[in-house]
């Protein structure tokens, strides 16, 4: 042979990093090479911001607080759903892996086989981070303003950080469940449709009947949400922020080690 | 310690899906720097195996060693040794044919200089330079296949797994990835390759092992299952009838078959050289003229046959 073959030897916990490394790279490069889903995470977001402040705005704003706009109220709602519903990106990955013969290879070479999962979690929070910005820079264009302190939009930034984890890692359980592709749409459908209408995310509570609202005011799209929000208006921040925090831990302490659980067993059959 | 001379060792090799018993005691061994073929039809029991050999399956009992390391038990260090090609081309159809083969070498531990280098090195012999930036999704099916076996040449491997290379390739294609196996198996790899075509196991393996329903039925080199099979046949052609009729006369006790309407005849023969000389020396000693002769050789479908009662792929194909 010509080539000389160089192998590295490194400490197991490194490796794995690597290994992470090594398949972000490859989903992310997924992510821009799919052009059908590329388009999805630009001009989703900006539709449905023009859509929903055009739509609702008028009917809405009558149900907001005094001096709070339509779309100063919808930009956390409309961030929270879009990542929401960006995680059905990790879901589709995942799926396709496990259908398709790669996951073979993978289990074959001397890898963390857990890469896999982390690598599409980890470029799916970089494309929400895209799209959270695409929306932000939407948003000032007609008409958003916020009081936010550069702090502030740290602590935001922090708190979508964990939700996108958190919320990918819960469609990678579903991408190992699902048989197809098609079965990830359905789930994810039927999951995050229910959980970001049912919540604050586009209206005020107040106005739902009471199990409704006792539901949408307990669960953590909400608590998210208005975080979020809370922090874009300037207001106190109250509960929401440790709250918020603690449903994304609470999800990912379960979702990740159920997430790899159910992967390795899966793709071992 | 010194690595034994049996790179792949299978005992009484045991795997069940609920009630359904895919493998029931499968025992062979593979020595280094040779290759076995396990031939069988669809659903014998070879990709589960390969499937078990290279880490992927558990398996109910028996046992299984890879350069001495239990396939289950020791899996990280027997990932180290195997390259696999299974069934579905595992390529990633969003990267190009070298991001492939340069993440795989990675993962196997490679520097990325030696990646790439590597990389470069089998984009060349695999005739994939001018494809190499495209993305795998836009290979044809025989390029595809050389793509998967190229990754699992990455870090050059010394054990490698073929699960049906080259089902569902062209004629071209197919003898292209034979070419490239040969190379392979030159260039001192040990090499478990499964097919159910039979002309492949004869043409590429040292040493056969025919699975059906999850059992070794026969085991040996392409040459020694055929001799159990059957002995070569004459076949004998004549022009005229008489010269026909005479030469069933003359050799009636060796006749096996025969055909009045295009006067041929077919003959049991033990030795090949010394009969055939024999027969035509006696038909031309009383003047009996042949228009041509065949000499047939038991194939390894008519081992197949024998030993399984089934018809093999490539049999069934030529009958269509």
């Amino acid at each position: 042979m010509a080539v000389e073959l160089v192998f590295q030897k490194r400490p197991k916990p490194i490796q794995a990093m690597l290994d992470a490394f090594i398949m972000i790279k490859r989903s992310s490069r997924h992510i821009l090479r799919n052009t059908d889903q590329l388009l999805g995470t630009f001009f989703q977001p900006i539709m449905f911001l023009v859509l929903f402040a055009a739509v609702f705005g008028g009917a809405i704003s009558k149900a907001l607080p005094e001096g709070v706009s339509y779309l100063n109220f919808l930009m956390a709602g409309i961030i929270v759903q879009t990542v929401a519903f960006g995680s059905t990106t990790t879901a589709i990955a995942v799926c396709n892996d496990l259908q398709k013969g790669i996951i073979d290879r993978f289990r074959s070479l001397p890898m963390n086989n857990l890469a896999v999962l982390s690598g599409h979690v980890i470029s799916d929070v970089f494309r929400n981070g895209i799209s959270t910005i695409v929306m932000l820079l939407t948003g000032l264009l007609i008409g958003f303003r916020s009081h936010a302190s550069v702090t502030d939009w740290l602590i935001i930034a922090g708190i979508l950080l964990l939700f996108t984890l958190a919320f990918s890692w819960l469609a990678a359980i579903m991408g190992v469940l699902a048989k197809s592709v098609e079965g990830v749409q359905w789930m994810s459908f039927v999951i995050v449709f229910p959980l970001t209408f049912a919540s604050s995310a586009f209206v005020p509570t107040e106005d739902m009947n009471s199990v409704l609202r006792a539901f949408a005011e307990n669960q953590p799209i909400t608590q998210i949400v208005e975080a979020v929000r809370a922090l874009i208006l300037g207001n106190p921040i109250g509960d929401y922020g440790w709250l918020a925090a603690a449903w994304c831990i609470g999800i990912l302490i379960v979702a990740v080690p159920l997430a790899s659980w159910l992967f390795r067993r899966q793709s071992s059959r | 310690m010194t690595k034994s001379d049996n790179v792949i060792v299978v005992k009484g090799l045991k795997k069940s899906y609920g009630q359904n018993e895919v493998l029931k005691g499968v025992n062979f061994t593979v020595k280094r720097g040779s290759m076995l073929a396990l031939l069988g039809p669809n659903g014998a029991g070879k990709t589960t195996t390969v499937r078990i050999l290279s880490t992927l399956l558990a398996y109910d009992s028996g046992s299984v060693q890879v350069e001495d390391y239990d396939a289950h038990q020791e899996a990280d260090k027997v990932r180290r040794v195997i390259g696999l090609t299974g069934q579905s081309a595992a390529v990633d159809e969003l990267l190009t044919g070298r991001e492939n083969l340069v993440m795989m070498g990675q993962l196997y531990r490679l520097t990325k200089n030696s990646a790439a280098a590597r990389a470069q090195e089998l984009l060349e012999e695999f005739d994939l330079v001018d494809a190499a930036d495209r993305p795998a999704k836009t290979y044809s099916g025989g390029m595809r296949r050389r793509l998967d076996l190229a990754v699992s040449l990455i870090a050059s491997p010394p054990i490698i797994f073929l699960d049906e290379p080259t089902t569902g390739l062209d004629p071209r294609s197919r003898i292209a990835m034979w070419d490239i196996i040969k190379s392979l198996m030159a260039g001192g790899t040990t090499i478990l390759l499964t097919t159910q075509y039979l002309e492949e196991a004869d043409q590429l393996a040292d040493q056969i092992v025919v699975i059906d329903g999850g059992k070794v039925i026969a085991e040996g080199t392409a040459k020694e299952l055929k001799s159990k099979v059957g002995k070569d046949r004459l076949e004998l052609l004549f022009k005229a009838e008489k010269h026909y009729t005479a030469a069933c006369e003359l050799l009636s006790k060796a006749i096996v078959d025969s055909n009045d309407k295009e006067h041929s005849l077919t003959l049991i023969i033990n030795d090949t050289n010394k009969d055939v000389k024999d027969v035509l020396e006696k038909l031309s000693d009383k003047n009996i003229p042949v228009e041509s002769i065949v000499v047939h050789k038991p194939t390894l479908d008519d081992v197949f046959l024998s030993l399984t009662g089934k018809q093999t792929q490539t049999a069934k194909v030529e009958e269509q």
